[in-house]
């Protein structure tokens, strides 16, 4: 595994391709018993076009607090954070949503595909709310079906996959509309070594082919050797942010 | 996306079978109801109309207070003379006259004496003029047991169960012991020319039929009648116009005068106590409506609730994706109003389909009617109005959308920064 090109904590990372998300001077407190309780605390990010990032830390660190923010499903209580040009804190409702539906995929620990679907049809659900016509949409669940190899199980109900085909299908669905930004939490928490490996190797290429950027948050070394770039977090701060020579072999 | 919403519908029954079948059921019940209880009033009502009260009823003032104790020396005198008054001042109503009389029908035997005899109440109409319509809005052709109905003067049609209590056959001579007008007292022998059975207890215990010549002259009534009806045509009750007829004809005739002789006009409504039968019915109609409604909301409240705790992880899961909360909330009353159109289409048919064998087949009550003296048939029959198509339907629509609009509140106090945490649990 390589670490070369330690980016100093807590300081913005610079552009190569034009940065997809900033994060400046980022704070985020809850409410918690009378006091407020510090998630993420005073984060410094930029995450350029193309990136397979991961965001790793110990349970409590901050990384799914940092996952939403990004994710516009939560706000930051000072600071800021720019996603795609949107400043989130400035978005209401309706525009959240509307920037996850366009431009944001969201992969999860257990899979969360909508069980009375098809294989097909939760494919093609974010594209629906996209509103694409019927064709276009048809071109574009087959190409993620056969991006994750599961076109013949393209009328299969969640409930006849296994656990790796369920995630595979996550993947297509967070895919299927090349969203510049996938959001994955723990994607491969509940999969063995080689269902793991083979998503992350299918994450890879989706990466290198559609230049999407990829970011976890994740204490599972299985995918952190996958990662191009590590951002470690310890109580709400980047404790280290490098960038690593990623290692594919299983 | 209605496809989508569709598919999901229909493969997740948790999701449609239930509140369906809950709307349904619901629509149903309402639905037969609302038509056994119309139907119910209906019948009690025209029965009334046909047998006692008309839509309009004249008497005079005297007779209209103690009209209980049939006092036919409160009757209406030059009675023919009156009739062609009102035949002509309201030229739409039907207008007949009619005595009642109560008495002792004696059966004798081959010597004279008394065979067997039981009290009996009367009821004079016209039943041998060439005009008559009584014999037809009576249906007593259809009533007609044994024998036939009368063709001479002298003969009378008697209840099929009283000529049986009595051993009175077709042909036999029948003697009624009454008083007259004026108190005196009046015997006259009659021939039974037919029975008959109405399918109302009140009326087919013991009652006698004869022709208001014969009864006019038997009682000393020459000339006069105790009551005059008066009938909308088809025997369809206008009540609006039926008060209007009632204050224009009292304004004229009584004038609050209190001479026992003015004659007096009442609706049916006023009449009989039908008034507050009428309006209860009405009340009750609104309470099972309203009741219905209500309960229904409820019970579709908590299932939106259970569905929306099951579908916790769906909505987070399409939050996530991209769709707003308003988008969520109004897809949930989007499903909604289908299961309710579903729920409400079917409960209305299958409520319809019951109500239509109930209007033709009816259930049978005579058990329950034994010794009453409410005019209403035995067979408890439910009536279809154009209300029974909508007055279930409108609400199970409603109380779907209602419930739906009240549990998916849920999704707008969901905090989305939760999602990740929420569906990973």
């Amino acid at each position: 595994m390589g670490n070369q090109a330690d980016r100093s904590a807590g300081e913005a990372a610079p552009a190569k391709n034009g940065a997809l998300i900033t994060t400046s001077g980022l704070v985020k407190q809850f409410p918690t018993g009378g006091y407020l309780f510090t998630a993420l605390n005073g984060i410094n990010l930029l995450i350029d076009r193309g990136e397979f990032t991961g965001l790793v830390g110990p349970s409590g660190s901050g990384k799914t607090t940092l996952l939403n923010i990004i994710g516009a499903l939560d706000y930051p209580s000072s600071g800021s954070a720019v996603v795609l040009g949107s400043d989130t804190k400035h978005l209401n409702h309706k525009q959240s949503a509307r920037l996850r539906n366009h431009h944001i995929g969201f992969i999860f620990q257990t899979y969360n595909l909508l069980p009375v679907y098809t294989v097909y049809e939760n494919v093609e659900f974010p594209l629906l709310l996209l509103g694409m016509e019927a064709d276009r949409r048809r071109r574009a669940v087959t190409q993620a079906l056969e991006w994750v190899g599961l076109t013949d199980r393209a009328q299969q109900r969640p409930a006849q996959l296994s656990g790796g085909e369920s995630q595979r299908v996550a993947v297509a669905r967070a895919m299927v509309k090349k969203p510049e930004i996938v959001l994955a939490d723990e994607p491969t928490a509940n999969l063995d070594a080689e269902n793991s490996h083979n998503i992350l190797r299918m994450m890879v290429e989706l990466n290198t082919e559609l230049e999407t950027t990829f970011i976890f948050a994740t204490h599972d070394e299985k995918v952190i050797r996958y990662l191009r770039r590590r951002i470690t977090l310890r109580d709400g701060r980047v404790v280290e942010d490098r960038e690593m020579e990623p290692d594919y072999t299983t | 996306m209605i496809r989508f919403l569709l598919k999901g519908l229909i493969r997740d029954r948790h999701r449609s079978l239930f509140p369906v079948m809950v709307v349904t059921v619901g629509v149903t019940v309402a639905i037969l109801m609302q038509t056994f209880m119309h139907g119910v009033m209906d019948d009690m009502v025209r029965s009334n109309a046909k047998l006692d009260t008309g839509h309009l009823k004249v008497t005079t003032l005297g007779y209209r207070e103690i009209a209980r104790q049939m006092p036919n020396d409160l009757s209406i005198s030059g009675i023919d003379r009156f009739l062609r008054g009102l035949e002509t001042d309201y030229p739409r109503l039907e207008w007949t006259t009619r005595i009642k009389f109560g008495g002792i029908l004696d059966i004798p035997d081959e010597a004279g004496e008394t065979r067997s005899q039981g009290p009996a109440i009367g009821l004079a109409i016209d039943l041998l003029s060439e005009k008559t319509r009584e014999i037809k809005r009576l249906q007593l052709a259809e009533a007609l047991v044994r024998g036939r109905l009368p063709a001479d003067a002298g003969e009378v049609l008697i209840s099929d169960e009283f000529a049986h209590r009595l051993g009175a056959e077709i042909g036999e001579t029948a003697t009624l012991i009454t008083s007259t007008a004026q108190g005196g007292m009046a015997v006259h022998n009659f021939v039974i020319a037919g029975t008959v059975r109405f399918g109302m207890a009140a009326l087919d215990r013991n009652t006698v039929i004869a022709d208001i010549t014969d009864m006019q002259y038997v009682l000393d009534m020459e000339g006069s009648a105790s009551e005059v009806l008066g009938f909308f045509p088809n025997l369809v009750y206008d009540d609006r116009q039926a008060e209007e007829i009632v204050r224009e004809f009292n304004d004229r005739h009584s004038g609050g005068g209190e001479d026992d002789f003015l004659p007096v006009m009442q609706t049916l409504r006023m009449q009989n106590n039908l008034g507050e039968y009428l309006d209860l019915a009405a009340f009750r109609v609104a309470i099972i409506l309203v009741t219905f409604f209500a309960v229904m909301s409820i019970v579709l409240w908590n299932a939106g609730l259970m569905a929306g705790i099951r579908r916790y992880g769906e909505i987070g899961v399409r939050l996530a994706i991209g769709e707003s909360k308003h988008q969520v909330y109004w897809r949930l009353l989007a499903e909604s109003f289908l299961v309710g159109l579903t729920g409400s289409a079917i409960g209305t048919a299958l409520g319809l389909a019951v109500s239509y064998y109930m209007q033709e087949v009816g259930i049978d009550i005579s058990g329950m009617l034994q010794g009453s003296s409410i005019l209403m048939g035995n067979i408890m029959r439910a009536h279809i109005t154009p209300a029974s198509y909508y007055l279930g339907f409108i609400p199970g629509l409603a109380a779907t959308f209602f419930g739906s609009a009240v549990s998916g509140i849920g999704i707008f106090r969901r905090q989305t920064a939760q999602l990740f945490k929420e569906l990973e649990a």
